[in-house]
This record gives structure tokens, C-alpha cells and sequence, in this order.
């Protein structure tokens, strides 16, 4: 049940960014609150991906104007690791590849950083391996792909499946996922999704980016956005990515443009 | 030349078994005197370094790693054989374990220089400045499987320059599990020299650790000659001298075996480090693969120069070179060469050299999962070297503390 007096966890005001001398961010303003889903769709190159990397810090973008407040607090100022510590996660569209990098080790560092700055105590090697086996059930992935190396070799669904596993494992209080259901077949996208419902929680917020209607079938978003040119045009409930699936997003500009015109 | 001479004339007699040796190693050395830039095994060598090197006296004094000494190193595994090798040992004292006996003096006769003058040629400076002055000679002949795992230690004290040989014999079907550790203290230097002979069907595990420290030097040589249906596998790690050499030669005399060599060298502050590698198949079907990796920070200098030689009569040779650098900072120098020389028309060889940073985006992936900089960098050079690792023994662990080596290298 969605309340305007469930705590605030995201709030980006006016957002502006670039990367190198293009500006792809003009202007974003988007609330969630706790409990809440929001899905946020729109054409190729319309800012989607640039808002989920500038929310995790990445340095290759710079915010040229407006603020993102995370539980109140200052985000923009935070390093991508404080960041993650604090609890936000960012589900990768192309989620990178590191040889020789142990996958559990890696997990069980990112884990160890948040649950340090949660109060919690760092779990040794063997108190991990429960932990991160009672995990992997989330999201029904074998234990084999913890002995591998990160991400390297994983098929365009594994790689997913480790991306929510580590949204497992970190429960972070939101999560980005970015085109967490490219790649995937139909089954894979039910393992993901049933993954992503079981960890929303009444505390947690999720900001799905997806192109397609099939991701939300599977987890019913409260909200959906649509992006166009670095700005949300359009804000609606589930039937918003209904009207899309039907008419395209040509529809958003047209009635944007109207309502401009009025 | 007057270095050389200078070096030469502090030399004691000619004396022990490797008398002949000596005297032929300083004829050789008085007349070919020090290298040059000019010569292109030196074109990028920091002779400087080598003026240096030959500044400090040769070791005079039996080392005999005192038990303090002895305490201060990782404790010998049950299941490990350990024994210390300086310039002035009292070989004739060692005790070993079965399957491994010493050479007699008449057999280090026979077998001595003659992998190296077989094996494909390697720079002469190196090798002459070893025989020159080096005074005993660890002969060990191995039979059988049941050997247990070597260690073999040579540490250089401060103030003195350190030349060591060794010889290993593999008989037949013999197999051996060795790990060298050469540990450098400030303003020492090494010269090594190893040959060893892998009988057909038998097979060599050879480990490599070397450890210097501040402006330390090391000179190693070593010959490798494969019978058929031998296997040899090196694996070695060379980071904190001021200055090394590594040279490798490896001759399979009637192919038909398989060779692999995997070399990391890490550098920083104004250290250079260089690896020299040769491979030559005189027989048909032979196999080798070799992967050398470099990490380089500061303003140090990595140098890789691999040929693989493959003569008419190697037909089916399957052989590949991957040289594989990373730089981490804009004033670290790289040079790499990997080569293949190809007269046999029915071979398999490939070759490649790359020169990387680290990835922007991967470090972002694990600072995302709330990694701090630092230790991401770390947790990406150590997946760079992991393949080295790998194939190390366990007990390569005990001698090398990664996480600071890596964190110094930031």
C-alpha cells in the first residue's frame, strides 16, 4: 500500500549532467518513497541509463545543476563506495567482467562494507558461505558460479542473476536496476523478477529502467516515468506502460508538445 | 673496462672444483669487458647498474644461515625438504632426502656447461661474471617419483655480491617439485646460474620466487634441456630488485615435449627488471606456452624479450607467447618483444603482447558494491596476477605478503 506519508528515500530535484561535452541530463525530477516501485521508460539515449550511473557516482559524468537528497542527505557529495554503503544499489545493464577476481571474495568485501556501515559485524569466511548460500536460493543460482571469477564467462542471464544476488546480499534501501531483463529468456526473467520481489520490502524502494511491459508483468510497479531528452515527460501508474506497449513513444511527444502548447 | 678489471684483480685465486671454470670465465671476461648499449641484448639495460654490481665484493665467508637467520623465515612444511645454497657452501655436508644424491666430482666434470653450451645462446656478460667467480657448484641427480618438494634458499647479504650454480639432473621418469627463493638484502647483488637436464618421461616443477629489497641486484641464467615426452613448468615471480635479469633458455632436443613458462615481474620506484626468454625445438611436436605478465608503477622499467625458435625439422610444433603489462603510472616504461622465428611449415604458434591501465569501469563496478578506491585497486591487480598464483605451490604464500606488496605499489 502506497502512503505519501511513507518516509522519503530518493528525491532528485531539477537534475542536470553531462558526460564529456554532451549534455544528456536536462532537468530531472523524480520522488520515491519507501515502499514504493517505480518503473522508468523511454527511447534509447533518452537519459535513462546516465540517471542510474550518475545516482551511483560514476565519475564519468558530472552534474552540472540541481540535488539528490538520499534519506535527506546530500548524495551528490558522497564517493560511489559511500554511496553503495549507505544503500544504494545500482543493478548494471552490462555488468563488468573481472578475471581473476574471485566472484566470493568480492561478494563477501561489498558485503562486509555495508553491513560495517549498518553496525553490523563483518562475517568471516565460513559465516559468509551460509550467508551467501542461503542467498543464492533468491535467485536459484548455483554455487558453482561463486568459484568463478566476477561476472567472467557468465552468460547474459548469469550475470543478472549475480548482479540481484549482490542486491541480496548488500539490502540496500534502493535499488536501480538498469535493463535488468535485457538478455534474458522468458525463464530467467521470472527467476530475476521473483528475485526483485522477494527483496522489495516495506522499508525499500526499487527504480526498475526497463523498455518492455514483460518486466512488468512480473513485478507491478506503482509508478511508471517516461524519459525523453533528459527529462520525465510523463508520469502515470501501471496502465502508462500499457498505453506505451500500444502506441509507442511518439504518443508521449505528441501530447508533451500540447500540453506545452496550452 | 676498468670496472671489469678492477672486479677481477679483487678476485681470490682460482680454487676447488670449478678452478678450470674460473680461470676460463675471467680470460672471457677481461676480454669481452663490460656490456654496452650498443649490443642489442643491452640496447635497453641500465648499465649503470651493472658498475654497481661489480663495485661489491664477492662473498668470501661460508653464510651458513645461522639459526636466527634460519628463524626468521617461513617454517620449513613437514612434508618439504629445505636447504640453503651460498657462494662458499659446504656442499659435501648436505643432507638429502631419497631419490636426490649430489653429483661426484668427476661427474660434474661430464655434465657441466654442457646444457648450457647446448641450449640456444644466451648473453655472455652474465654468464661470465658467474663463472668468473663463482667457487662450488649444488650438483643434485634425481631418480624416481618420490622425491619430496625442494626448497632451495640463497639470500645475498648486504655489501657483498653473491654468485651461486646449480646443476639438477632429472633421470628417467624421475620427477621433481622445486622452489627457488633468492631473497636480496640492501646493496647486495646475485649472479645465478642453473642447467638443468629433464630426462625423457620425466617431469619438473620449478618455482621461482625473487624477493629483493631496496637497491638489490640479481644476475639469473638458466638453461633447460628436455629429452622426449619431459615436462617442465616454471613459474616465477621477480619484483623489489633495483636491478634483474632473468634469462631463460629452453631446448627441446628431439621435441616431443612440453614446456611452460608463466613470469610475473613487478616494479616500482626507478627499479628495472627485465626477462629474457628462448625456446628452441629440434624435434618434431613439441608444445609450449608461456605467459609473462608485468605490473609497473613509478617510474620503473619492465623489459620482455621472448623468441621462439622454430627450425625445419620442428614440424607440428603447437607453441604461443602472451605478454600481458600494466601500467599504473604515466611514468612507468614498458618494453616488450615477443618473437617468433619460423622455418618449419606445419606449426601452430601464435604470439601477442598487451599494454593495459586499469579499467575505469571496473573499478567503478567494484566501488559501486562499496569497495573503497584503494582496495579495489587491489583486488584488481591481485585478479592481474592471479594466473601466476595459480600455478604456484601453496607454500609461495609463506614467502610473499601480496596484499602490501600491491598496497606499495599505489
Amino acid at each position: 500500500m502506497i502512503s505519501s506519508e511513507a518516509p522519503l528515500i530518493l528525491e532528485i530535484s531539477d537534475l542536470h549532467a553531462r558526460v564529456e561535452d554532451q549534455v544528456i541530463l536536462n532537468g530531472v525530477n523524480l520522488v520515491l518513497r519507501a515502499g514504493e516501485v517505480h518503473a522508468l521508460m523511454g527511447r534509447n539515449g533518452s537519459g535513462k541509463s546516465t540517471l542510474a550511473k550518475v545516482l551511483a557516482g560514476h565519475p564519468s559524468y558530472v552534474v552540472t545543476a540541481g540535488s539528490v537528497r538520499f534519506k535527506g542527505e546530500d548524495l551528490l557529495n558522497l564517493t560511489p563506495e559511500e554511496r553503495s554503503r549507505i544503500g544504494v544499489f545500482l543493478g548494471f545493464q552490462y555488468p563488468v567482467e573481472i578475471p581473476g577476481v574471485s566472484n566470493l571474495e568480492f561478494l563477501r568485501v561489498a558485503t562486509n562494507a555495508r553491513r560495517q556501515q549498518s553496525g553490523r559485524s563483518e562475517l568471516d569466511t565460513f559465516e559468509f558461505e551460509d550467508f551467501v548460500h542461503e542467498r543464492l536460493k533468491v535467485v536459484q543460482m548455483d554455487p558453482a558460479f561463486l568459484e568463478r571469477s566476477v561476472n567472467e564467462g557468465f552468460s547474459g542471464g548469469e550475470k543478472k542473476r549475480n548482479e540481484i544476488l549482490q542486491m541480496a546480499l548488500l539490502e540496500p534501501l534502493i535499488s536501480i536496476l538498469d535493463e535488468t531483463d535485457s538478455g534474458l529468456d522468458i525463464d530467467a526473467l521470472r527467476i530475476v523478477a521473483s528475485g526483485v520481489n522477494q527483496l522489495a520490502t516495506p522499508e525499500t524502494a526499487t527504480l526498475l529502467i526497463t523498455h518492455y511491459q514483460r518486466l512488468l508483468n512480473e513485478i507491478k510497479p506503482d509508478f511508471v516515468h517516461v524519459m525523453s531528452n533528459g527529462r520525465i515527460l510523463r508520469t502515470g501508474g501501471s496502465e502508462l506502460a500499457l498505453k506505451l506497449e500500444q502506441s509507442g513513444y511518439e504518443w508521449v511527444d505528441e501530447s508533451f508538445a500540447n500540453q506545452e502548447a496550452d | 673496462m676498468l670496472a671489469t678489471r678492477k672486479w677481477l684483480e679483487a678476485l681470490s685465486s682460482p680454487n676447488g672444483v670449478l678452478k678450470t671454470v674460473q680461470r676460463n670465465g675471467r680470460q672471457h671476461l677481461s676480454k669481452i669487458g663490460m656490456p654496452a648499449r650498443t649490443q642489442d641484448p643491452w640496447r635497453l639495460a641500465d648499465l649503470t647498474r651493472l658498475e654497481e654490481l661489480l663495485s661489491l665484493p664477492v662473498s668470501s665467508e661460508t653464510l651458513n644461515s645461522s639459526s636466527s637467520e634460519q628463524d626468521s623465515l617461513p617454517v620449513v612444511p613437514q612434508d618439504r625438504f629445505r636447504l640453503f645454497l651460498d657462494s662458499r657452501s659446504d656442499l659435501g655436508s648436505l643432507s638429502l632426502p631419497d631419490g636426490c644424491r649430489l653429483l661426484s666430482n668427476d661427474e660434474l666434470e661430464r655434465f657441466l656447461g654442457q646444457t648450457l653450451d647446448k641450449c640456444p645462446s644466451t648473453t655472455e656478460w652474465p654468464i661470465a661474471i658467474n663463472q668468473a667467480s663463482a667457487s662450488c657448484v649444488l650438483g643434485l641427480l634425481i631418480s624416481g617419483k618420490k622425491v619430496p618438494p625442494i626448497e632451495v634458499i640463497l639470500r645475498a647479504n648486504s655489501n657483498e655480491l653473491m654468485p651461486t650454480r646449480l646443476l639438477i639432473i632429472l633421470e628417467e621418469k624421475a620427477e621433481l617439485d622445486l622452489l627457488q627463493v633468492f631473497l636480496g638484502e640492501a646493496n647486495s647483488a646475485q649472479s645465478h646460474l642453473l642447467e638443468i637436464h629433464v630426462g625423457s618421461d620425466a617431469k619438473f616443477t620449478h618455482s621461482w620466487l625473487a624477493r629483493g629489497s631496496g637497491d638489490s641486484s640479481l644476475m639469473s641464467q638458466i638453461s633447460v634441456q628436455q629429452d622426449l615426452n619431459s615436462e617442465y613448468a616454471l613459474n616465477f615471480i621477480q619484483y623489489g630488485w633495483e636491478f634483474a635479469r632473468f634469462e631463460s633458455s629452453l631446448l627441446q632436443v628431439d621435441g616431443n615435449a612440453n614446456s611452460t613458462i608463466r613470469g610475473l615481474q613487478i616494479t616500482k620506484g626507478i627499479e628495472q627488471s627485465s626477462t629474457h626468454s628462448t625456446v628452441r625445438f629440434d624435434g618434431p611436436e613439441g608444445s609450449f606456452d608461456q605467459l609473462q605478465k608485468s605490473v609497473i608503477s613509478g617510474s620503473s622499467h619492465s623489459i620482455f624479450h621472448g623468441l621462439i625458435d622454430v627450425p625445419k625439422i620442428a614440424q607440428r610444433t603447437n607453441a604461443s607467447q602472451l605478454s600481458r603489462n600494466l601500467l599504473l603510472s604515466d611514468r612507468a616504461r614498458i618494453d616488450t618483444k615477443p618473437e617468433l622465428k619460423i622455418v618449419a611449415d606445419d606449426v601452430k604458434c601464435a604470439h601477442g603482447a598487451t599494454v593495459s591501465q586499469l579499467q575505469q569501469e571496473e573499478l567503478f563496478y567494484l566501488q559501486s558494491r562499496g569497495i573503497e578506491s584503494k582496495q579495489a585497486t587491489n583486488l584488481l591487480l591481485k585478479g592481474f596476477c592471479y594466473d601466476i598464483f595459480e600455478n604456484s605451490p601453496v607454500e609461495l604464500e609463506n614467502w610473499i605478503n601480496l596484499d602490501q606488496l600491491l598496497v606499495s605499489l599505489q
